[in-house]
């Protein structure tokens, strides 16, 4: 299909795409870098482009718990937040999940105070792994656009029923400009379909939300999730494939992959710093260095097998993580030796912290990771963290 | 492989954001790949704080995200920044830095190009108020030849609505003519 192709910003991409999947009840609260995409919202309502109940909230919390009622009564809902609005929600996300609200859900990643800063890392949406919601991590802006107009199918689909988060880097993704490629709102509207609840609150067969329990069906509910996140592997699955059917060129489904064939090293990372890891596994295969790069698209539900299948035959690993688990390292590194644990392949999987509050990773600390990976290679067993960039200056 | 990099310095409500915006517009309206990006530092965008705002043109898919260390071209929307704020920072050697100003700035640097425009000037006789980003991008045009005035006209067009677009138009056009220092 056509569509039209412009020069727009991360924010603006996500709204089009948002406005185009008709959502009947929007709530946000502003916080930067969040706030582009709802002042975008929020105009297309004042101007009647789109027709969605805009409720304004006094914060983060309200905005989940409006979007959580209006799911709960069967409307499709959409919320937008980063960082510390995130960690409002947090609560309020968990019972989402749980209740098996489809609300999609923009985040737009920002690092976690204090200090306090607005540069982007995955600290706020790590702190949501465990909730339940699927995490779908994009790294341009044209795949924030093409995951947002998938997000609502997958997320609302009967076997799935979860919260839906689309996590896009801060400034890098949300304030920055390239071409993309918008799709006509009516055959995205037609794409995306509309929301039939499997139940839902409604006056005339009243219904409990919320209700309470305790050991006979809590780890029940929990273990419906892990089914759920599952069953979500096969819906996000087709959804991508009949996107690419039906719009064009889309690539990657639970994962992506470049250059991975005969690869020595593999990197693994998520986010907008997989595009320059692009460029830099490019140059380095340009001077012969085997080098490959799997993007880990859904962190939520984790691709485990494919991450496997996708190292191959790769003796190290190299991943790169925007989080920290406090005296555990890497979450993303941690998911990933955990995937490896008991298999018949092992290859040294080295993990790295780059990237917190904003710290730069270019091409330059990417070839430098390369570097420190293939070395490491020679040590077999457990590899320590290593931390990109750290200013050892500053403890002594 | 045509890779252009620039950085634009300003400070917050000069519109350098919305200035890399149009050039990227400008260069993609031509058929070249861009992007364009602010960086925001130490609390982010506050009125009369030091900004920058960065581009890159392209004749192939940009991958790159990373910040711009060595730019090629160099745009300071307001000189009295360089108080404050290395301008030169990373300039390629024989790059081209561009400066809103109704005269020469001695330099510290003789590796580099420098124009002149009187930006500020053409946009209060155009447009009526100090908003010199446009201008800029006009004097910009005529020193690279890295876009053309019709393909930057068409980009502001593309962000802002009648009038207010052809007054910006004929500021592009009369910075293209007025820039100084072009052989």
């Amino acid at each position: 299909m056509k569509g039209k192709t412009a020069i727009l910003e991360g924010s603006r991409a996500v709204a089009e795409a948002v406005r185009a999947c008709r959502p009947d009840v929007i709530s946000v609260y502003p916080i930067t870098p969040q706030t582009h995409i709802l002042e975008d919202l929020a105009r297309f309502v004042s101007s009647g482009k789109l027709k969605s109940q805009f409720v304004r909230a006094d914060s983060e919390f309200s905005a989940a718990s409006i979007v959580y009622g209006a799911s709960a009564a069967g409307a499709r809902a959409y919320t937008a937040s980063a960082s510390q609005g995130l960690l409002l929600m947090n609560e309020v996300i968990y019972a989402m999940a749980s209740t098996r609200l489809p609300v999609v859900l923009t985040a737009v990643n920002r690092a976690i105070s204090a200090p306090i800063t607005i540069q982007p890392d995955h600290q706020d949406t790590m702190s949501l792994r465990d909730t339940g919601a699927l995490q779908i991590h994009v790294e341009s802006m044209q795949e924030a656009y093409d995951a947002h107009v998938q997000s609502f199918r997958i997320a609302e689909d009967p076997d799935v029923q979860l919260p839906l988060m689309v996590c896009m880097d801060g400034w890098v993704i949300s304030h920055s400009y390239e071409p993309v490629t918008v799709f006509p709102d009516e055959a995205v509207a037609e794409f995306a379909g509309s929301f039939t609840p499997v139940q839902k609150l409604d006056p005339s067969n009243p219904l409990t939300y919320g209700a309470y329990a305790d050991q006979d069906v809590l780890m029940e509910y929990r273990y419906a999730m892990m089914i759920a996140q599952e069953k979500a592997k096969d819906k996000i699955r087709s959804v991508t494939k009949e996107y690419r059917e039906v719009f064009g060129n889309f690539d990657g489904d639970l994962l992506d992959t470049h250059c991975t064939e005969e690869a020595e090293v593999v990197l693994v990372a998520m986010g907008s710093m997989v595009s320059t890891i692009r460029a830099a596994v490019d140059e380095l295969r340009s001077e012969g260095r085997k080098v490959g790069l799997i993007k880990v698209r859904t962190f939520r539900p984790f691709p485990r097998d494919e991450i496997i299948a996708a190292c191959g035959k790769a003796p190290v690993v190299a991943v790169l993580d925007k989080s920290l688990s406090v005296n555990s390292g890497g979450i993303l590194a941690t998911e990933v030796k955990s995937a490896f644990y008991g298999g018949s392949s092992q290859p040294v999987i080295v993990p790295f912290i780059a990237g917190l509050g904003g710290k730069e990773v270019n091409r330059r600390v990417i070839k430098e990771i390369v570097d420190i990976a293939s070395r490491a290679a020679e040590k077999q067993g457990a590899q320590e963290t290593v931390w990109m960039g750290l200013d050892r200056s500053f403890f002594s | 492989m045509l890779l252009v990099e620039l950085r634009i310095h300003g400070r917050g409500g000069q519109g350098s954001v919305a200035m890399a915006e149009m050039i990227a517009g400008a260069a993609f309206a031509e058929g070249k790949f861009a992007q364009a990006f602010p960086y925001l530092g130490g609390g982010g965008e506050r009125r009369g704080a030091p900004v920058q705002a960065y581009a890159r043109i392209s004749d192939s898919p940009i991958k790159l995200r990373e910040k711009i260390e060595e730019p090629d071209l160099v745009i300071v929307q307001d000189p009295t920044i360089m108080e404050m704020v290395d301008v030169l920072s990373g300039l390629k050697k024989d790059g081209v830095i561009l400066f809103n100003s109704e005269s020469t700035i001695e330099l510290s640097r003789e590796d580099v190009r420098a124009f002149f425009v009187p930006a500020s000037r053409i946009a209060i006789e155009t447009i009526g108020r100090p908003i010199m980003n446009t201008a800029l991008i006009g004097a910009l045009a005529r020193i690279t030849g890295l876009v053309s005035v019709d393909a930057v006209a068409e980009a502001i067009r593309e962000k802002f609505p009648g009038e207010i677009a052809e007054k910006n138009v004929l500021a592009v056009r009369k910075a293209y003519e007025q820039v100084g220092g072009v052989e």
